[in-house]
């Protein structure tokens, strides 16, 4: 993440003064901080209200109810983590809400999920193998119907704009296995310097 | 389609309240409960979003992404990719606004016949801001070193990207 950081910042600047765009370089950094506190903030309300909510569902037994349901599945994927932990139905709430285009209540429950598997982290500021897991089927994008991407369809009067699903479930299906099927790689062969 | 999507927040919610009140949980006692967590939750992510969202914006500003389109230009021509779809290629992980916006000046410019329109609407349906997805769920817990995380999500919106161009070429 250092480098990263590093490079994204110095190509930026290096390339913006090849193009001549080094004051549109320097006022991005304005923007781009105003949108991140914008997002942060954004976040407040609908944060409360899902951590809320799991809330409830932790403490009514549903949690622990899904985490039983899918143990099979995840205990191949998370095996670091214990059974029982509420972590496990966390992520398979977040994974669904995912899966759905739930994205307002997808990224709260899914943070509960990192916050329940950082207790059972060793090192508190070094990601995890089940943080990297669960970021990964995160990252993949798994979802059923890509909303947002047909809402654009039909405001530009596409006829037909269901037989994007089919491709787009293909293609994130692909993506979703791979990145599984990485990280379990990675948490095999990787080694921390 | 749209039913099920329409009705799956509406069913979590009753399915958690019903069961809540079933097992005589106090409902209004626990949400505000859980729900005091929001605040603090959004504030930690503040710095890690700063850090990523600025170095995104800086790049996207500096032009590199039209300099990395043109050079992919020349090779991805084999393999039938439009040329106006590139970007969505290079920006697809650093920024999910800025996919979306090319994807709608796309439809909008070449209209909903044009087979640049279906590869990007696959592109952008099929992925999650990747930079955007770590920095927030990491940043909220407080994590700086990602190990391989990062990684693994490049390359799966690669094998995504890789994946889009051979769907399309074969579907439409």
């Amino acid at each position: 993440m250092n480098y990263i950081f590093y490079f994204l910042i110095v190509i930026s600047i290096i390339a913006g003064a090849m193009n001549g765009k080094l004051s549109d370089v320097v006022n991005s950094i304005l923007t781009g901080a105003e949108l991140s506190v914008k997002i942060a903030f954004s976040l407040i309300g609908i944060m409360a209200f899902w951590l809320g909510m799991m809330k409830i569902a932790e403490k009514c037994g549903l949690i622990s109810l899904i985490a039983k349901i899918i143990k099979p599945v995840t205990k191949k994927l998370f095996n670091e983590i214990p059974e029982d932990s509420p972590a496990i139905g966390d992520i398979a709430m977040s994974f669904s809400a995912n899966a759905f285009g739930l994205t307002n209540a997808a990224t709260p429950i899914g943070i509960k999920a990192m916050e329940e598997l950082q207790k059972q982290n060793k090192d508190k500021t070094t990601a995890s193998n089940a943080m990297c897991m669960f970021l990964a089927m995160n990252t993949a994008g798994f979802q059923i119907i890509p909303a947002t991407v047909i809402a654009v369809l039909v405001g530009i009067g596409y006829k037909n704009p269901t037989e994007i699903i089919a491709p787009t479930l293909v293609v994130t299906s692909i993506a979703f296995v791979s990145a599984i099927t990485l990280a379990k790689l990675f948490q095999r062969f990787w080694r921390d310097k | 389609m749209h039913t099920l999507s329409l009705w799956a927040l509406p069913s979590i919610l009753l399915l958690i309240l019903t069961m809540g009140l079933f097992k005589k949980i106090p409902l209004y006692e626990t949400f505000t409960d859980g729900a005091k967590e929001g605040f603090k939750v959004a504030v930690n992510i503040i710095p890690y979003l700063v850090a990523i969202i600025v170095a995104i914006s800086m790049f996207r500003a500096s032009g590199i992404i039209e300099m990395i389109g043109n050079a992919l230009n020349p090779v991805l021509m084999h393999f039938n990719v439009p040329a106006d779809t590139i970007p969505i290629m290079v920006v697809r992980s650093l920024s999910g606004s800025a996919a979306l916006g090319i994807f709608s000046d796309i439809a909008n410019n070449l209209g909903p016949d044009d087979y640049a329109t279906k590869l990007s609407a696959v592109m952008v349906g099929s992925s999650e801001t990747t930079f955007y997805v770590l920095a927030v769920y990491f940043g909220a817990i407080g994590i700086s070193k990602l190990r391989y995380a990062l990684l693994v999500g490049l390359i799966a919106d690669f094998i995504g990207i890789v994946s889009a161009i051979w769907v399309c070429n074969w579907m439409f």
